[in-house]
């Protein structure tokens, strides 16, 4: 809400910029790290930074600020890192020198954000060792191959086994972690063969190359690690990046809050130091931090993240408020009610981790294709071995050899493969439609769905209303009108001054807003209002007379009152979305916490049928896990922190980037766009990434099942290895490109670009 | 054959330099940023850090 900082009076501003400056440096002082030389390390985020001139102003700037040692941008994560020279000096120099500059500086969401991501820069480095060996193994085996003597092959196998092992030893380690932890639960991932596949490749190799002078399948096993590297990183890059795009969105829960204290005084206190009994003050613009009930002063509250009603509700002393709810209108003080950790929030994020662990049964396909694969494998190659026992009358080394080399060739580089390329490609063409991916097993569960659940406020509608009738005539009193809104943030007032395009009426004395009621103010010495019919009423000259419909009022004293009815306005594509879901034979629901009226309205408009209104979370939550028990596969579409818990029990999940942090988090996927066709438009990639997926592990067997009779029947050697292997992959990923040729056209927009206006929803506003 | 005494030795040589050419530039965080350092490239001056202007 920082953007309307400018709108508010003076004092309410002041005031919220002291809360903000001292909520944020509280939390950079929490998120910076000492160094041992005394100097203090600060990371933080910088949203605006988005070009290299950006970079150069902000080092610039710092740099003439006192006492910062070292500065430095990063343009790729949008942040900062900031030495100071005194670990004990305040950062609030730097923001301030940076917001001079225009970048507002945020904390960092995530402990582990800051500290950088070894994994991947463990699996990077993996990859470079494992190609390094691959290009020379390779190098040396075409020597091989191509007829080099005795004495050549022996050295040359030498070497390659030089380079293996410890590539073995050191680019295996993913693979070889997952696979023990994998084995540790009893259970089989596609790491298990992987890893046995090339410990007994290398092993065989080894004793071939010292001991017998056979063949030698040193480059088998480390240009698979190479390939499947490659998928891996690539999935991790994937991942990481969708991770810190969701972390860069602005957060919104508070995480201290202003306590009045016994002298009057004003201090910030994190959310942790806010105990029941204290007295909070909550200025207009922010989040209710706690749990409490309105102690003094009259404000309008919009709840509609919180329980999803849309229309503002006005609050005096003795309301309750959750935690999460923004004032509108007033300044007011709450007294706490509940420990942070008892609120209604934290009780919906229990809820919200319960239903999350449900969750973690989901098997991804390639788990389910290794858990018949791999037995079968094994059962191949030990029935090869019996075999060449039986047929050799007891060759020990012959039998073992004809095993391994089944174990070698049947070792999934492809289905290693098959996955993560076309997950990456897929994630590319998601957020090239503006939605992001938390990770790859919510795509084919997306693929997967039987219906859609839909939130109605944020998720169906915008959360900007519009105007429908205006009664204002144009000229001055419409100038005035504009001017007296502007003065507000109130959804409605700001919506009608959107909505009045002449320019704002200069000149009105003593104006100011009345929290519950309106705004107010002298135009020529006369009062003008604007807000609650009944109020401004008050001052027009043709006394009460009330339009049936509700919505605002604005008076000049002595002139008549003018109505302005307050529309709600549907998302662009909502329509389309559904329409397109229901075409898909998926059907369609909306599970609301706002009353029956709103609900029906928005629903007759986009055209479901089934309607549950009046929800709470708990109810939502319960809903989506009687369908689940039924078998349903249900998609949750929702924003607020009332669907977070419905959204972690959903089969899948999405939410809009204007979502509720909670909401946010708890969906698996998250999108940037306003047009709700990207919902449909998500899951129709999702459906062609499955059908992709399964092509590949197609091709995969396939080429197995060209691969494993040849070398049941010993013919193997390591040129046809290695061929079999790079042209088995190299077709995969080849297939996986073919999401990027296809459909790029006929991916569904929303045809009409004019909002769908809801009429007259917000009875009760204003 | 005497000829790959030399030779071999000399490629791997030079790979593993390459390849330890790679860990140093990752360690020393110069894959961070990727957009940046195309960005500032352009830029027409170094900027001048506090500490080595002291």
């Amino acid at each position: 809400m920082s953007c309307c900082a400018g709108s508010l009076p003076a004092q309410l501003a002041a005031e919220q910029i002291l809360n903000k400056e001292n909520q944020l440096v509280q939390e950079l002082r929490a998120q910076s790290r000492l160094l041992t030389d005394g100097s203090a390390l600060y990371t933080v985020s910088i949203p605006a930074i988005h070009c290299g001139q950006c970079i150069s102003t902000i080092e610039r700037r710092l740099a003439q600020v006192e006492g910062i040692k070292s500065a430095r941008a990063n343009l790729s994560l949008k942040r900062a890192t900031i030495t100071l020279a005194d670990g004990t000096q305040s950062p609030l120099k730097f923001v301030q020198a940076l917001e001079n500059a225009g970048f507002a500086v945020h904390t960092l969401d995530d402990e582990t954000i800051i500290s950088g991501d070894p994994e991947f820069k463990n699996l990077v480095r993996s990859l470079a060792v494992a190609g390094f060996a691959t290009a020379n193994i390779m190098l040396l085996s075409v020597a091989v191959w191509s007829g080099a003597g005795p004495a050549t092959t022996e050295v040359f196998h030498y070497l390659s086994s030089i380079i293996a092992v410890p590539t073995v030893a050191y680019s295996g380690r993913p693979f070889f972690h997952s696979a023990a932890a994998a084995l540790k639960h009893r259970r089989v991932n596609m790491d298990v063969p992987i890893s046995l596949g090339v410990i007994l490749a290398t092993a065989m190799s080894l004793y071939e190359s010292f001991l017998g002078g056979g063949h030698a399948y040193f480059d088998a096993a480390v240009s698979l690690l190479f390939f499947l590297l490659i998928g891996r990183t690539l999935d991790h890059l994937m991942r990481s990046k969708a991770r810190d795009a969701v972390g860069r969105l602005a957060r919104l829960s508070a995480k201290g809050g202003l306590v009045v204290l016994a002298d009057g005084s004003l201090s910030y206190l994190p959310i942790e130091g806010i105990h029941p009994g204290m007295i909070v003050r909550v200025v207009a613009g922010e989040r209710v931090p706690v749990d409490g009930i309105v102690f003094d002063g009259v404000s309008d509250v919009d709840r509609a993240l919180v329980t999803g009603e849309s229309a503002p509700t006005v609050v005096t002393k003795g309301s309750s408020l959750e935690a999460g709810i923004l004032n509108l209108t007033g300044s007011i003080d709450i007294e706490v009610v509940r420990e942070a950790k008892d609120s209604f929030l934290a009780e919906v994020l229990q809820m919200m981790q319960a239903a999350e662990n449900g969750h973690g049964q989901y098997v991804r396909l390639a788990d389910r294709v290794a858990k018949l694969y791999a037995p079968f494998v094994h059962v191949v190659a030990l029935a090869s071995f019996l075999g060449w026992m039986g047929a050799t009358s007891g060759n020990w080394h012959e039998a073992i050899t004809v095993a391994i080399s089944v174990l070698i060739i049947t070792c999934p580089c492809a289905l290693g493969l098959a996955v993560p390329v076309a997950h990456v490609i897929a994630a590319s063409r998601l957020s090239s439609i503006g939605v992001l991916m938390k990770d790859g097993s919510a795509l084919e569960r997306l693929a997967e769905i039987d219906s859609v659940a839909f939130d109605k406020t944020g998720t169906l509608t915008s959360n900007q209303a519009t105007i429908g009738m205006n009664e204002i005539p144009s000229g001055k009193l419409s100038r005035i009108a504009k001017a007296l809104a502007l003065r507000s943030i109130h959804p409605a007032a700001q919506s009608l001054a959107g909505g009045i395009s002449e320019q704002p009426y200069v000149g009105i004395k003593l104006l100011h807003e009345i929290p519950g009621f309106g705004v107010e103010g002298y135009v020529d010495g006369r009062l003008a209002r604007l807000g609650r019919q009944s109020w401004a009423s008050e001052v027009a000259a043709n006394g009460q007379r009330q339009l049936a419909g509700g919505g605002l009022g604005f008076a000049w004293s002595r002139s008549s009152l003018y109505h302005v009815q307050l529309n709600e306005e549907l998302r662009v594509g909502a329509r389309e979305t559904v329409q397109a879901f229901t075409d898909a034979q998926i059907s369609n629901i909306i599970l609301s916490g706002d009353s029956a009226i709103a609900v029906a309205k928005v629903a007759a408009i986009v055209g479901i049928v089934s309607v549950k209104f009046g929800l709470r979370p708990g109810d939502k939550l319960a809903y989506l896990k009687t369908q689940a028990d039924l078998g349903r596969k249900a998609l949750m579409v929702g924003d607020g922190l009332n669907d977070a818990p419905a959204l972690a029990a959903a089969h899948v999940s999405m939410a809009p980037a204007s979502a509720s942090d909670t909401g946010r988090m708890a969906a698996d996927f998250v999108f940037t766009s306003d047009n709700l066709m990207s919902v449909y438009n998500a899951y129709n990639i999702a459906c062609r990434t499955q059908s992709i997926v399964k092509q590949n592990f197609g091709l995969a067997i396939a080429y197995n099942l060209l691969a494993v009779p040849l070398a049941v029947a010993g013919a193997l050697n390591p040129l046809i290895a290695a061929i079999a292997m790079s042209s088995s992959s190299i077709l995969v990923v080849g297939n996986s490109m073919r999401l990027y040729l296809a459909g790029r056209t006929d991916e569904k927009r929303s045809q009409s670009q004019s909002p769908i206006i809801v009429p007259n929803i917000w009875k009760k506003a204003a | 054959m005497t000829s790959l005494v030399v030779l071999i030795p000399v490629a791997l040589g030079l790979g593993i330099l390459g390849l330890a050419a790679f860990f140093w530039s990752l360690t020393s965080d110069q894959y961070d940023d990727l957009d940046g350092a195309a960005a500032r490239i352009l830029e027409a001056d170094d900027i001048i850090s506090p500490s080595s202007q002291s």
